[in-house]
């Protein structure tokens, strides 16, 4: 494991935290109905996606899933867009179509998100083929959840990408849950990385909750992807803090117990990274990131909804 | 509209498909053809021939057994700006892609509000005859038809399956291109050089006076040699081609439909909520003084196809009982009417070669 440079932590860090406090805003709002979507929040997963993406380039594409917040604004994705997005506005990233669920930002590269589980891994390998085909060593990474390794889908994915040396990706964010069921009710047996190295896909294990450990999966791979070698799988251990979809804690609701989330409370990455950080540079940070989220409210409620005319645009590409 | 012609070079459905996307991947770097066996010594009953001969492996690509997945590959190859061709030797397999189908392709393009397309066509065959079966036969163009954001063309001669097929890879939607396999070694004149025909626009085939007959991809030829023994009775029919089912050019259909006051639309699918039934609704909406007096609907048998000959002949619309219920429709007040058999034998012989 490399040892993390303080740009390293500073930049991490600042994306953590855009992203936390951005969910947090997100839920707080949640109750006045502003917000016309259903949301499936990343927070406490934050860190998978945060440190999966920060060794890509601005050049490489992102496949997300409707947890996608994270992904998304690790990615480059613009903050303002996806509130209004939340918000159905016309100036939301896809004119108030697609909402939580469907977030896309094809300018920094993050292809759209689907509602259904697993479909979004096919087609994140099929843009996989369109970059070996350019040959300029750009990667697809295509986030899944641990829901998705059920999918038929998903099988049939990673023979495809193996078969094909396709430049991907794979990065699952397990987080043990398939909304309410857990794994013993759906796994027969807990070898995620094995069944995928039957493909002779190389995979790494990051049980650790730890961002630099995310971050060091991916630096350990891409290099080999973009060089040719085929496809990668990461699998990341965290945990949802928030219900399945929607801004509350559900803890007691009956199918896990608060006292699961406490290991992932205390070692929290954005705070373990804060206290990386002097009191003067989290506070500079802290700021802006405020700063920032409240533009993106301001800019949500001002964007006004779409005419009824947009109803029909779109149906048909010219 | 491509020019029409009456001379020049036969060519077989099969070959002109073939031909199709051999100039068009000679055209444009970015289409490639993807799908199980699609270079294999068959070459999918012809239509791939010579094509990974030509553009190697990478465009001419074999997948393993994964329709789910390799749609979804499609997909996200048309999204990153290549134009895919899918090809399924069933039509009935085209089910095993329907997540992608609906839930993405088709609703790429307005999901992500135009930052995206999908360009991308998916070929399949309609089986039919020789035992195919329930599996192996069905048409389910009607399923497609309903979704927004997917275009469904079915052409039903050798002319229109090239300029079809050529307009389908240049669009920047998915299109479902329906093939009929008992249509394959149809011949008709076939252009040697490029061109398109348009979606959205049918064709009246034979003109005609007492009443319109709708047929839908072979159905098409089973009209004609229907019409062929209508006029032995004495019935002009007027044969249209829808030629694309979405978009669907319902005026034309009205038009004639108004002109004959006898509507019959014979589809190679079920009658039930089906492509028979949308086209007979857009007509019954039409003003009052613009609708025909009588409509009706022929399509499979309301069962699953039987794969003995013995049942699976009553299964399907063919000549004779198209062109008896064209008469009861066309004369009410006549007795009833089946053609002659010798005549009907020989009706099965014909081609038509166009013009288109």
């Amino acid at each position: 494991m490399s040892r993390p440079s303080q740009d390293d932590i500073l930049r991490l860090y600042r994306m953590l935290r855009l992203v936390r406090r951005t969910e947090e805003e997100i839920a707080r709002i949640y109750p006045s109905d502003k917000i016309k979507s259903p949301v499936h929040l990343s927070i406490g997963q934050e860190f998978v996606s945060v440190g999966a993406i920060d060794p890509l380039n601005a050049d490489d594409v992102v496949g997300i899933t409707y947890r996608g917040h994270a992904a998304y604004l690790a990615k480059g994705g613009n903050l303002n867009t996806m509130m209004a997005e939340l918000y159905g506005k016309a100036g939301g990233c896809a004119g108030g179509k697609a909402g939580s669920m469907h977030l896309v930002g094809m300018d920094v590269g993050v292809l759209g998100a689907s509602a259904v589980v697993g479909t979004s891994i096919p087609i994140g390998l099929g843009y996989a083929l369109a970059l070996k085909r350019e040959g300029k060593g750009r990667v697809a990474m295509i986030f899944c959840g641990d829901g998705a390794t059920e999918e038929g889908v998903f099988a049939e994915s990673l023979n495809f990408a193996a078969l094909h040396k396709l430049p991907a990706i794979i990065v699952c964010e397990n987080n043990s849950y398939a909304i309410h069921a857990p794994h013993s009710k759906r796994w027969a047996t807990d070898k995620l990385c094995e069944r995928v190295g039957t493909y002779d896909i190389p995979t790494q294990l990051v049980p650790n909750g730890d961002v630099f450990s995310v971050r060091d999966a991916v630096q350990d791979v891409l290099a080999g992807v973009r060089a040719g070698d085929g496809p990668a799988f990461i699998e990341a251990h965290c945990y949802r803090w928030r219900e399945h979809v929607g801004p509350n804690e559900d803890f007691d609701a009956g199918y896990r117990s608060r006292k699961d989330l406490i290991p992932w409370l205390e070692n929290d990455p954005m705070a373990v990274l804060g206290a990386m950080l002097t009191l003067e540079d989290r506070a500079a940070i802290d700021m802006d990131v405020e700063t920032a989220i409240a533009e993106a409210l301001d800019f949500a409620e001002a964007s006004p909804f779409p005419g009824p005319e947009e109803l029909m645009t779109h149906v048909y590409a010219e | 509209m491509s020019t029409q012609s009456n001379a020049g070079r036969l060519l077989s459905y099969v070959d002109a498909l073939q031909e199709a996307v051999d100039q068009e991947m000679a055209r444009d770097d970015s289409v490639f053809v993807i799908g199980l066996d699609v270079d294999d010594h068959k070459a999918i009953q012809g239509s791939t021939k010579g094509l990974v001969e030509k553009y190697g492996p990478e465009r001419v690509m074999a997948t393993p057994l994964s329709e789910d997945a390799m749609t979804g590959v499609c997909i996200g190859a048309a999204m990153a700006g290549l134009r895919p061709i899918h090809v399924h030797i069933r039509m009935d397999f085209l089910l095993l892609c329907m997540n992608q189908l609906i839930n993405m392709a088709a609703k790429a393009h307005y999901m992500y509000n135009g930052t995206v397309k999908v360009p991308m066509v998916a070929r399949s065959m309609i089986g039919k005859s020789w035992g195919q079966g329930a599996q192996h036969s069905q048409s389910l163009h009607s399923m497609f038809m309903h979704i927004p954001g997917l275009k469904v063309v079915a052409p039903s001669n050798a002319h229109d399956a090239k300029g079809c097929m050529i307009q389908a890879i240049r669009d920047n939607n998915p299109v479902i291109f329906v093939e009929h396999r008992l249509l394959y070694f149809t011949e008709s004149y076939v252009p040697e050089e490029s061109y398109e025909v348009e979606l959205g626009k049918a064709r009246t085939v034979v003109e005609g006076t007492d009443i319109t007959i709708v047929g839908i991809s072979n159905m098409v030829v089973e009209c004609l040699r229907a019409q062929e023994l209508l006029k032995e009775a004495g019935i002009s029919a007027e044969i249209v081609d829808p030629i694309s089912l979405r978009p669907l050019d319902s005026e034309t259909i009205a038009q004639s439909a108004a002109k004959t006051g006898k509507l019959l639309v014979v589809d190679n699918g079920w009658t039930g909520a089906g492509a028979s039934a949308e086209i007979l609704a857009a007509v019954a909406e039409r003003p009052a003084d613009q609708r025909p007096e009588v409509m009706a609907r022929m399509g499979y048998a309301p069962t699953t196809c039987p794969t003995t000959p013995a049942l699976e002949d009553h299964f399907y619309p063919n000549p004779v009982t198209i062109a008896a219920k064209a008469y009861e429709m066309a004369r009410p007040d006549g007795r009833a009417w089946t053609p002659d058999p010798q005549a009907a034998k020989l009706a099965y012989q014909k081609q038509f070669k166009g013009p288109f």
